[in-house]
């Protein structure tokens, strides 16, 4: 745990006012492009919570963002918008209720069994929306009106305007991380790093574990819901495929691959994770073998498991320790 | 001196005796400063099984606050699962564990912590990563119904830093305050094994082999603490060094084979026939 | 239901059961033995029927394919090990996830770049193509009888390597302290490069004699892994007891799961959630017994 460096501080304000300050200048192409990351990166930053903070590997994280989806896709009326009031803070709740309930059983194992059951339970929530009826089957459902955020009569938010949708995602995301910057420097956040780094003297010391770890969990998940919320709404369709494994394991990606245990790390990993889909994924580069994209992906993930364990994130903080030292010589 | 808020004041003097400040105490005698007198933990046949081997057997002893409590024996004598026994991080396979009117058998080791139960470790178990100060703040941290706020800063309770501060103090590190803890000297990192454990104000301390790995100089110092500490605790230690124990025991408890073959005073221990026969068997000298 | 019927079944679910145990004993001995959480441990299992399949087409021969088939995997086992698996001997857990991930979706590609994307049919040989009657309605395939015959065969052979050999004491021995049987001069990497190559054999293995009667497609790994993990959670990680009972438990039940009807309030929840029986049964272990019916190996 560091403390947060001005100069942190003030390259995360820089990215914030750029991003701003994007869909003004790029093309709709690029913007939807950035608020898809910018999804996603509330999405990996939930998994930090529970990866990079609490020691919490999960590999069913998916399941809480395609939750979400088809709740708002449930609860939105065929071919009216919904209200952004309630049927966020609703699709939410479901996924903090499912993470209670999930997670009051999954919390029960460590380590490897930890990994293990996470992932046959967002199996389990796949196989509920793919196999039966309730969610449309693997064709899924469509969202044919995005929500609206109305008071009284006037519309402050319309998602279907693309810009509208671009600011309340950076809004969301610049909220997200702020909640969750302080909630980590808070007492509730220092216990669940201690738990990460020794859960056994944890308990020693009187911190009733498993609480905690079912709080990260179901915060987590919550958030998870948010991003999954926002990605539904973007697609304007939900199908089973978001619940997928490889929807989790992407994420777990994202948070290694930009550095756990920093939030802004797993900022930085989908935004290098997305970049890196749509790059391997484009034709003009890449010819025939561009289908195939999933392979180069799959070795960059193999490299980054072998070499790069700190993440983008711990790479900068090697650098800017390096530039620190090299300034004070004669630190003690 | 600042270890007050951790340490009641305590009538027993902080050195006495004939021979200075390393003989026993326990001419000062158990009656005094005790609270209320009678034990405040009690084990009463307690036992443990790993299949068929019985590591702990039919063990019954008592801690009493002002009175340091050791307990010696040779290596897989038992002496680590019986303290893994009354710190929760064992259940019994018989008997009982009382304490302050409760039975503690089977509870987890977090509330048997909380009802003011502390420990520490033969084998060092800090957070290595965390600075010293850290680790003693989020022991303090575990005693205040602030461990569950989520949106204030943690290094801005007052009351806990206070309470990391007196333990460091007390167990002598306060010089090391900012030091990560994993570039500690291991003296140093055994000092905060039991700042950790101080940081969160217990009544009873089970001590497992804190000289381990000390130094002469560190384990002078670790001596005096314990006396200290002795004095308003109820203060169980393992321990192997010999010097050491005559210091500070007012008890001392024989183990082998997880049985008790003697518990007493330490003279009437050192002078028991069936302890030099079954624990020291010449190799090690007992007279001094 | 009648008798034969209900026979068939039995068979079915025993049969599962035993090929699930085949799949899981490798996943759980490369866990109980070197500490790998192997994700892409079901990947073997479709690398095991495409080459079943190719091969079959190549060489005219079911069997000749299999046998060729588990000398290439236990080559590529080798090799696999030798360049990647064994960096992470020592690291913790998450990076054995993203590796075995990243595995995942190499395995997957390759296969697309190399044999497509099609489904493909594996005919049982004509040997074995025959069904045994039962009544006069009902006869049971011949070739499913020889896979439990063969899973079965296997699931001894390794509980006599394991517990009756001396390569089995070393692979014992090596799991519970790696330094130890080194510095006894036993040479534990070679050991375990050899049980890790025997791990992904088994799954391929079962792969292969599979694929008649599943057919080869994409993604088929990725199922078959998800129901190994939870027969290692039911049955306690590195127990190959615990993977047999758990695996049967599971063969059993999700067999009998799919034919039997129970209809709650106008809802048919079997056999319509019949896929939800696994997971049924990991949440109630998970309750009752978090570490697994049976413990350590």
């Amino acid at each position: 745990m560091h403390a947060h460096s001005r100069t942190l501080n003030f390259i995360l304000i820089a990215a914030a006012v750029a991003l701003a300050a994007f869909p003004l200048a790029g093309s709709t192409f690029y913007t939807q492009l950035i608020t898809k990351i910018m999804i996603m990166a509330i999405f990996a930053m939930s998994l930090d919570l529970l990866v990079g903070y609490t020691g919490l590997v999960s590999f069913g994280h998916a399941a809480f963002f395609g939750l979400a989806g088809y709740a708002l896709a449930l609860m939105v009326p065929k071919y009216e918008a919904a209200s952004l009031w309630w049927t966020l803070p609703a699709a939410m709740a479901v996924c903090a209720a499912f993470a209670l309930v999930t997670g009051a059983l999954v919390l029960r194992t460590r380590g490897i069994f930890f990994i293990m059951v996470t992932l046959a339970f967002a199996q389990m929530v796949f196989f509920v929306f793919h196999d039966t009826k309730l969610g449309g089957g693997s064709d899924g459902i469509y969202i044919y009106n995005k929500p609206h955020l109305k008071l009284g009569e006037a519309t402050l938010l319309d998602l279907e305007k693309l810009d509208h949708f671009y600011y309340l995602v950076l809004a969301l995301l610049v909220v997200a991380f702020l909640v969750l910057r302080r909630m980590l420097g808070s007492t509730f956040g220092h216990a669940l790093v201690g738990i990460k780094v020794n859960e056994h003297r944890m308990r020693a010391l009187g911190f009733p574990a498993f609480r905690y770890k079912l709080a990260a969990y179901v915060v987590s998940g919550a958030l998870a819901g948010m991003a999954g919320y926002l990605a539904a709404v973007q697609f304007g369709f939900v199908n089973p495929e978001i619940i997928s494994w490889h929807q989790s394991g992407a994420v777990l990606m994202m948070v290694i691959l930009g550095g756990m245990g920093t939030l802004y790390g797993p900022m930085i990993g989908a935004f290098a994770f997305v970049l890196m889909q749509e790059l391997f994924s484009n034709q003009a580069w890449f010819g025939a073998y561009a289908k195939h994209w999933q392979l180069a992906m799959g070795i960059t993930i193999i490299l980054v498991a072998l070499y790069l364990p700190q993440g983008l994130a711990g790479l900068l903080q090697k650098v800017g320790r390096k530039k620190e030292a090299a300034a004070e010589p004669d630190h003690d | 001196m600042t270890d007050h808020d951790i340490l009641p004041p305590s009538p027993l003097p902080a050195e006495g005796g004939d021979g200075g400040p390393l003989r026993s105490q326990s001419e000062a005698g158990p009656a005094l400063g005790r609270p209320g007198g009678g034990a405040i933990l009690s084990t009463v046949g307690l036992t443990r099984r790993f299949g068929g081997l019985v590591a702990v057997s039919n063990v019954s002893l008592d801690l009493r606050v002002g009175e340091v409590h050791v307990v010696i024996g040779p290596n897989g004598a038992g002496k680590t699962t019986l303290t893994n026994l009354l710190s929760g991080d064992l259940s019994p396979s018989s008997g009982e564990i009382r304490y302050a009117g409760a039975d503690l058998a089977g509870l987890p080791s977090h509330r048997i912590s909380k009802m003011g139960i502390g420990r520490s470790y033969q084998k060092t178990n800090i957070f290595l990563p965390f600075s010293v100060f850290e680790n003693c703040r989020l022991a303090a941290q575990s005693r205040t119904p602030h461990a569950w706020r989520a949106f204030s800063r943690a290094l801005g309770f007052g009351d806990i830093n206070r309470q990391a501060e007196a333990a460091m103090e007390a167990a002598g590190l306060a010089h090391r305050r900012d030091r990560v803890a994993a570039t500690l000297s291991h003296g140093e990192q055994r000092q905060l094994e039991i700042a950790m454990c101080l940081a969160t104000q217990p009544r009873v301390l089970l001590l497992d082999e804190p000289l381990a790995g000390m130094g002469p100089h560190e384990s002078q110092r670790m001596v005096e603490l314990i006396q200290k500490l002795g004095a308003g605790h109820a203060v169980m230690l393992i321990e192997h060094d010999m010097d050491a124990v005559f210091a500070v025991a007012h008890k001392l408890t024989v183990m082998v084979n997880g049985e008790v073959i003697e518990s007493g005073s330490p003279e009437a221990v050192r002078a028991s026939p069936a302890v030099q026969l079954a624990y020291l068997g010449g190799e090690e000298n007992l007279h001094g | 239901m009648d008798f034969a019927f209900f026979l068939i079944q039995l068979l079915n679910g025993l049969q599962y059961g035993l090929l699930l145990f085949l799949v899981a004993s490798g996943l759980t001995l490369i866990f109980g033995i070197m500490g790998i959480i192997n994700l892409a441990h079901g990947s073997f299992y479709m690398v095991g029927a495409y080459l079943a399949w190719s091969l079959a087409g190549m060489t005219g021969s079911l069997s000749a394919a299999i046998l060729l088939g588990v000398v290439l995997t236990v080559l590529l086992g080798v090799a696999l090990e030798w360049l990647l698996i064994r960096h992470f001997y020592d690291r913790d857990h998450l990076y054995q996830v993203l590796l075995t991930y990243g595995l995942i979706l190499v395995f997957e590609e390759m296969r697309s770049v190399i044999w497509g994307d099609d489904v493909h049919g594996v005919p049982v040989p004509a040997l074995l193509a025959h069904s045994i009657p039962l009544t006069e309605n009902l006869s049971y395939p011949v070739y499913r009888l020889v896979i439990s015959g063969v899973c079965l065969l296997l699931a001894l052979a390794m509980y006599f390597l394991i517990a009756r050999t001396r390569l089995g004491m070393m692979i014992r021995a090596g799991s519970s302290n790696r330094d130890m049987v080194q510095s006894l001069g036993i040479n534990i990497k070679l050991i375990y490069t050899l049980v890790f190559a025997l791990g992904v054999a088994l799954a391929a293995f079962a792969g292969m004699i599979n694929a008649p009667l599943a057919s080869v497609f994409p993604n088929m790994g990725g199922g078959v892994l998800i129901i190994c993990f939870v027969v290692v959670v039911i049955g306690g990680i590195g127990s190959v007891k615990g993977a047999m009972a758990a695996s049967l438990l599971i063969g059993l039940a999700e067999t009998f799961g799919q034919v039997i009807e129970i209809e709650v309030a106008g809802f048919k929840v079997l056999p319509e959630l019949s896929g939800m029986i696994v997971y049924v049964l990991m949440a109630a272990v998970l309750v009752w017994r978090p570490e697994g019916l049976f413990r350590k190996l």
